[in-house]
């Protein structure tokens, strides 16, 4: 099977997928909780509200009429109006995507480093002190709650140290006069060539970037060490090894280089991970990403905004994972379709 | 000497989630206040000898609340994974053993929930629900369904085509006594490694949601004794982290790291006690 039949069926297992999840949004979000319009107005509500909001919402139609137009609508990419500012909800939740995507890759890049670093080194000393301080370090990442990661990080660093500030993107008063051209601050201030604005940013992103990161760099850290325990009993790392090459080059160049693939792979799975550990880090640090929407809409029982965040959620994943999957068979020659 | 450290893990895991969870049954007999109790004039103070863990923001002893605190997450926790213990495993039996549509329908539905981010589903379930322990409960069960599915069905799959299965069938067994005598006593080690790190798991996710305000009812009279609940307390508190009052964040957070470190501890030791081969590579 060629490299395009592999993606197409790939692809083709994809939809029923999405489909799937789509539907279960579906049951969870319209069904499960009775009509919302009576929930929203309660038992006092006059029956004209209750009646408008149905109508609003399609909820006086079967249910069957109910999901074809929710499963039309998103085929439309038409994710309906926010009952809170009567806006688009796609427009809004795209509006709120690069804070989110800008803090997850700020994430991935930490998580990266620190789990290689920790990974690789445990591996390289198995069985020394080393390795179980490493490991120890992965397994209390695991464990670490991370709101409480970013609560603690914030009050040691902004309230009484003061070196990052406590939370948000950007100042109130930089961000007046700020216009985000990709939405990603970080590039945005690059393009303007402005290093104040990239100082002012990176400084705002640091705090909550560690706090995702970590937590993921344990996994990272326990695959890579794992890995590279594996690697390293390779005939070919005892040829570099005997052929005298010193040791950081035969870890580096021919042990790691081949333990990066399923590394990569994993950590490129962990997006899933990663977007509900962002819904935690936003909240800790009043960062305005896709987080603070979604939960915004669930306080004020903004139902097609909740409905269209979660769609946008499971849509995003499914073609991360999509992606992920195509180009590790693209990366790894042994990889039989 | 490998065997020793990990033996050491499990002991450390077992101490460490027996201390909690002894410590939040026998609250009422180790707080050294209710923690409900407004004690006057004692507002926002620092640890001192009196309050090892200070007070909060309406004269509460904070020890005591983590003390107490426990109970709504370890109860949470502990049903939730007992269900998707029992609906995983039975499900991924009976998928593994049968095939078919049956089971293909079933891992895609499977492997749609696992491929979710677990709190974002949970979040989405229990927004609509409404807060409650009950519905927490049930978001949580759910999440983790497929992950006892996953592992028991590949088992089954493996199982199913060994000789002594195929020695029950001719000897006239039923597929119910062959499922049962033959196959599911062989997919229970693997399980069982599972359950701590999905209490672990479950006792972060049940954080995390009442941590947004999610969790218990948010109208809960905080008199009510199962208002003192770990992530609760900590949303409470960092309204006052500006101002310093660090420990009111501090102490909640650390129970539950130390509770899901202690069951994480415990993972990892019956993982190598029940998979000595996997001593080697992990």
């Amino acid at each position: 099977m060629s490299f395009w039949q592999y993606a197409v069926t790939r692809l083709a297992l994809t939809i029923p997928m999405v489909f799937i999840l789509l539907s279960a949004v579906f049951i969870v979000l319209r069904i499960m909780p009775g009509d919302v319009c009576i929930v929203v107005y309660g038992g006092r509500g006059r029956s004209e509200d209750i009646q408008r909001c149905q109508e609003q919402l399609g909820l006086n139609k079967p249910v069957f009429t109910q999901y074809i137009e929710y499963v039309g609508g998103i085929a439309r990419l038409d994710f309906g109006i926010s009952m809170r500012t009567n806006k688009p909800v796609l427009q809004e939740i795209l509006n709120q995507v690069p804070a989110t995507l800008e803090l997850a890759l700020a994430a991935m890049v930490i998580a990266v480093l620190i789990g290689l670093l920790t990974g690789v080194g445990a591996a390289v000393h198995s069985d020394h002190p080393l390795d179980h301080g490493m490991r120890f370090f992965n397994v209390i990442a695991f464990a670490m709650p991370i709101f409480w990661l970013g609560l603690i990080l914030q009050i040691v660093f902004a309230v009484w140290l003061k070196i990052f500030p406590v939370g948000g993107r950007i100042d109130p008063i930089t961000g007046l006069s700020f216009e985000p051209i990709t939405g990603l601050y970080l590039i945005d201030s690059l393009l303007r060539a402005d290093l104040g604005l990239f100082l002012k940013v990176l400084k705002h992103l640091t705090l909550p970037a560690i706090t995702l990161g970590v937590v993921l760099s344990g996994v990272v850290g326990r695959i890579s060490r794992a890995n590279m325990l594996e690697v390293l009993d390779k005939e070919y790392v005892k040829t570099a090894r005997s052929k005298g090459l010193p040791e950081y080059r035969v870890i580096i160049s021919h042990a790691l280089r081949n333990a990066m693939i399923p590394i990569v792979t994993v950590v490129g799975l962990q997006f899933a991970l990663l977007l509900g550990g962002a819904i935690l880090t936003e909240t800790v640090f009043n960062w305005p990403g896709l987080a603070q929407y979604l939960l915004r809409a669930i306080n004020a029982r903004d139902y097609p905004a909740i409905q269209g965040t979660v769609v946008f959620i499971t849509l995003f994943i499914s073609t991360v994972n999509l992606i992920v999957d195509l180009l590790y068979s693209r990366l790894d020659p042994r990889v039989r379709y | 000497m490998r065997y020793i450290w990990r033996n050491r893990l499990l002991l450390a895991g077992v101490i460490l989630v027996g201390l909690i969870v002894g410590m939040t049954v026998f609250a009422p007999w180790i707080a050294p206040h209710s923690p409900t109790e407004a004690l006057e004039g004692k507002l926002l103070l620092p640890p001192s000898w009196e309050h090892p863990m200070g007070t909060d923001n309406i004269e509460q002893d904070v020890l005591s609340r983590v003390i107490y605190g426990g109970r709504v997450p370890l109860l949470v926790a502990f049903v939730s994974a007992l269900l998707s213990l029992s609906v995983g495993v039975m499900l991924g039996w009976v998928s593994g053993y049968f095939g078919g549509y049956l089971d293909r329908v079933l891992s895609l539905c499977m492997d749609a929930i696992y491929s979710f981010p677990s709190l974002i589903l949970a979040i989405a379930i229990v927004a609509m629900l409404g807060p409650g322990i009950l519905n927490m409960i049930f978001a949580i069960f759910l999440v983790y369904i497929p992950t006892y599915y996953r592992v028991v069905r590949g088992q089954v799959l493996q199982i199913r085509e060994e000789e002594f299965v195929a020695a029950a069938h001719s000897l006239g067994a039923s597929h119910l006594r062959i499922l049962i005598r033959h196959i599911a006593p062989n997919t229970i080690t693997s399980v069982l490694a599972i359950i701590p790190f999905n209490i672990a798991d479950a006792i972060l996710t049940e954080a995390g949601l009442s941590y947004l305000g999610l969790g218990l009812s948010p109208t809960l009279d905080p008199n009510d004794l199962a208002a003192a609940d770990w992530g609760i307390d900590i949303n409470k508190g960092q309204k006052f982290l500006q101002g310093g009052h660090w420990w009111l964040i501090t102490f909640p957070g650390l129970m539950i790291m130390l509770v899901s470190l202690g069951f994480g501890l415990i993972g990892e030791g019956l993982n190598d006690l029940l998979n000595p081969r996997r001593r080697q590579r992990m």
